[in-house]
């Protein structure tokens, strides 16, 4: 087979997948207890999985300088000038997010079958999960831009459909809207950037796009004329916005900690290991634009370093254990846009690829940690589970290992490297390095204090039970975020929850990850082998930016540096909050004697005010603006004026129209005769 | 002879026809008087016939009055429905199906 073939397999399966869980559903959700659909969805996205890698094998029998085959179905559009086609590209890029995507995906199926296994609504999730994962694929494989945003937009409705999958609670509602309206707006800049680049290049397909470009479609030479067309900026920046809405970077993010409201595997599936990191994709794909609008690179790498900061500075205060992961992702993709976007693009998907073996483990643990609380999800409430849940604070460990990146887990090579390219670059890059190191030592921090606050210390009465070989339910299920009692008719799990300790498939899944969070590292160690620089190279053949990193000097110091303070941040998170007790004596010592402390604490428990922020700039303005037009142009412009005015005039022709019909034969025949006259006198009189 | 004059003896028939239905209210009689009318414009027909010395006109006539005939059968069978329902033989009268 071709390797296009295999392609077009990967976007078949999970697509049969979805229509057979979603059609099939009244047969399928029958028995009550059968778990079908959720096997025939985990096996689509496994033979996703075996397809892309054929695709992986079939490129690599490919020569180095011929590895981007774009295959196309039929046309979308033949009209003069725009050449839409149903095609898609796989090169080394493709293959490698095709690769993370659907192997990740694979995982967190099989964990929801156990997971949602009460669950009433059992074959709509498979169903949305399988379509999910569809237009995610989708997303990644597209040839040209019109099918990279319909994937884009699939994407946002399948996100919108699974966090609000438990639909009688009203924040998950909310949060669905939430998530929706903040992707449409980077819906809008993802087209409106493709219209900039169209108008130019007079091409949607994704490499003719780039070659047009390169060769002074936007006023550039192929010397490297270091003018920058305004258009070309203005398209990479609307790109941006796209990407920024996506992968929940500031100020487009807030959706991302409030999708927490989805069942846990839907936050790792999507809120972690692909959706959000479809911005970044998007990033490196688009490199030949983005290397010739250096303004447009710098905005994506200072807002990538600025979430980063200010998500670890949220992950510090917060509560919630999934909205700790849900900030610790944010930061951990405003490090992977911070590299994309400064050219360390194989260090920014090499990051992208063992964050989504981490937190996709760190998600399933906190799942199985939420099951053994009975959906409760506060850190207040936990503690000392270390012996009840042994396999699930391993994993934990582990994660939380690999995120802070303590070598040799999978996150301290990958962080290091895009760390190190952004200081390669000098001159005012020297200040993202800086932050992202100050970031590396938040996420220790938070990381840590999670795992700390959950596992260690007295043990609850919860970890008690489970210790005695009891799962402790709730009495009366509740919504954890604001204390209503859960409609369990319509699919909320109930009183019946999963923990990895004693359900199979969880443990399955959750080990294959934590194989990755432990090994996934070891494919690229600087300095020994380039498996994935070389890989993906073909992809970034044009690039300027892309090239080995050889000066050995700031690498030895990055990496010490990187091990030092991920050490320093366990060390004073053990100090705080294990050593510090469970009354967290040492954490509000800390708020207190340090200067500003409070203040600083309040700014970081209420999310840096954007929410508000956005509320007052935003939502409010538009609000008013919505309730004037309602006011004035609806009411009395178009109400009262034009079809108060229409209904009038129609009913007074047809009240006319009406008194002509009487019912009288011999009026009729006048009328008739009279007509009949007329018309014959006017053609007389013509003549 | 002139044309003229068959068309005038047309025009008079068709118009006396068309008096007739406009104000006589017995419906027998409005039907005797559209009679009248096609016969008006069946003799018109047949005067052009002779004038361009071909049959089409003649055709044409019987057409009419084969058209005529079916006309009159449902005419008349309505009057008879109607008579048996006793209703009014009167056209006047009977204007229920008024908008």
């Amino acid at each position: 087979m071709s390797t296009t073939t295999y392609g077009w397999l990967v976007l078949a399966f999970p697509l049969l997948g979805t229509l057979i869980t979603a059609f099939g559903f009244r047969v399928l959700g029958g028995g009550g207890s059968s778990r079908a659909a959720g096997w025939i969805g985990t096996a689509a996205i496994f033979l996703a999985f075996l397809a892309a890698l054929g695709a992986l094998i079939s490129l690599q029998g490919h020569a180095a300088t011929d590895r981007q085959f774009v295959s196309s179905l039929w046309n979308y559009a033949s009209t003069t000038g725009i050449d839409a086609q149903m095609s898609i590209l796989v090169d080394p890029l493709s293959v490698f997010m095709i690769l993370v995507v659907s192997g990740v995906s694979t995982l967190i199926h099989l964990y929801s079958i156990s997971y949602m296994d009460k669950d009433r609504g059992f074959v709509r999730y498979f169903s949305y999960l399988n379509f999910f994962v569809f237009s995610m694929l989708l997303l990644v494989l597209a040839g040209n831009f019109l099918l990279l945003i319909v994937g884009w937009a699939f994407v946002g409705a399948a996100s919108y459909l699974l966090i609000s999958f438990w639909y009688r609670r009203t924040t998950a509602t909310k949060a669905g809207i939430k998530a929706f309206v903040i992707n449409v707006v980077g819906d809008v800049g993802l087209v409106l950037g493709t219209y900039f680049i169209f108008k130019h290049t007079g091409t949607l397909d994704l490499l003719k796009s780039f070659h047009a470009a390169e060769t002074g479609a936007f006023g550039h030479t192929v010397a490297g004329n270091t003018k920058d067309s305004g258009d070309l900026v203005a398209g990479c920046i609307l790109l941006l916005v796209g990407a920024f809405a996506k992968s929940a970077q500031i100020p487009l993010h807030t959706w991302l900690p409030d999708a927490m409201e989805g069942p846990t595997p839907v936050s790792s599936l999507i809120h972690a290991a692909t959706m959000v990191t479809a911005g970044v994709y998007l990033i490196a794909r688009m490199h030949p634009l983005f290397e010739l609008a250096p303004a447009a690179q710098d905005v994506g790498a200072i807002v990538g370093a600025v979430t980063l900061l200010v998500a670890g500075t949220i992950g510090l205060a917060q509560t919630d254990i999934k909205k700790v992961i849900a900030y610790s992702t944010m930061s951990q993709i405003g490090y992977m846009i911070m590299g994309v976007s400064v050219g360390a693009y194989a260090a920014g998907l090499f990051h992208l690829m063992t964050h989504a073996f981490f937190k996709a483990l760190l998600f399933m643990a906190a799942g199985s940690l939420i099951g053994a609380m009975a959906g409760e999800q506060s850190l207040q409430k936990m503690g000392g589970f270390r012996k009840a849940m042994p396999f699930t604070y391993g994993c934990f460990i582990v994660g939380g290992l690999a995120l802070s990146g303590i070598p040799p887990f999978s996150g301290f090579f990958s962080k290091d490297e895009i760390l190190l390219v952004t200081g390669e670059r000098g001159g005012w890059h020297w200040a993202l390095y800086v932050i992202g190191y100050i970031g590396a030592l938040l996420t220790a921090i938070y990381t840590f204090r999670m795992i700390f606050r959950a596992f260690h210390g007295e043990p609850v009465p919860e970890a008690r039970e489970l210790e005695g070989g009891h799962l402790a339910h709730a009495d009366v299920p509740r919504n954890p975020a604001n204390g209503e009692e859960e409609d369990t008719d319509v699919g909320f799990p109930g009183p019946e929850h999963a923990i990895a300790e004693r359900a199979l498939p969880m443990r399955i899944a959750m080990s294959l990850l934590a194989l990755g969070a432990v090994g996934a590292g070891l494919i690229q160690i600087p300095k020994v082998d380039f498996v994935i620089d070389d890989f993906l190279r073909p992809s970034f053949a044009t690039s300027k930016l892309y090239e080995p990193h050889t000066k050995s000097g700031l690498l030895v110091v990055g990496l010490t540096l990187g091990t030092l303070l991920g050490l320093a941040g366990i060390a004073l998170a053990y100090r705080i909050w294990v050593v510090g007790g469970r009354e967290l004596r040492a954490s509000t010592a800390i708020r207190e004697r340090v200067p500003g402390g409070e203040a600083l604490y309040t700014l970081f428990v209420n999310k840096w005010y954007f929410d508000e922020l956005i509320e007052m700039l935003v939502v409010r303005p538009v609000a008013a603006l919505g309730d004037f037009a309602r006011d004035t142009f609806e009411r009395v412009f178009v109400d009262d004026t034009l079809i108060g005015g229409t209904t009038g005039i129609v009913r007074a022709g047809s009240a006319a129209v009406r008194a002509a019909q009487n019912g009288f034969v011999r009026y009729y025949a006048a009328l008739l005769v009279l007509g009949v006259t007329g018309v014959g006198l006017y053609f007389l009189l013509q003549a | 002879m002139s044309i003229a004059w068959y068309l005038a003896v047309s025009a008079i028939v068709f118009s006396l026809g068309a008096v007739g239905v406009m104000t006589r209210r017995n419906p027998l009689v409005v039907l005797l008087c559209l009679e009248l009318m096609l016969n008006g414009g069946n003799l018109a027909l047949i005067a052009f016939s002779r004038m361009w010395g071909n049959g089409d006109g003649q055709i044409l006539a019987i057409v009419v009055m084969t058209v005529a005939a079916c006309e009159v059968c449902i005419g008349l069978g309505m009057i008879v429905a109607i008579y048996r329902q006793r209703l009014p033989i009167d056209v006047d009268e009977l204007r229920e199906l008024q908008g």
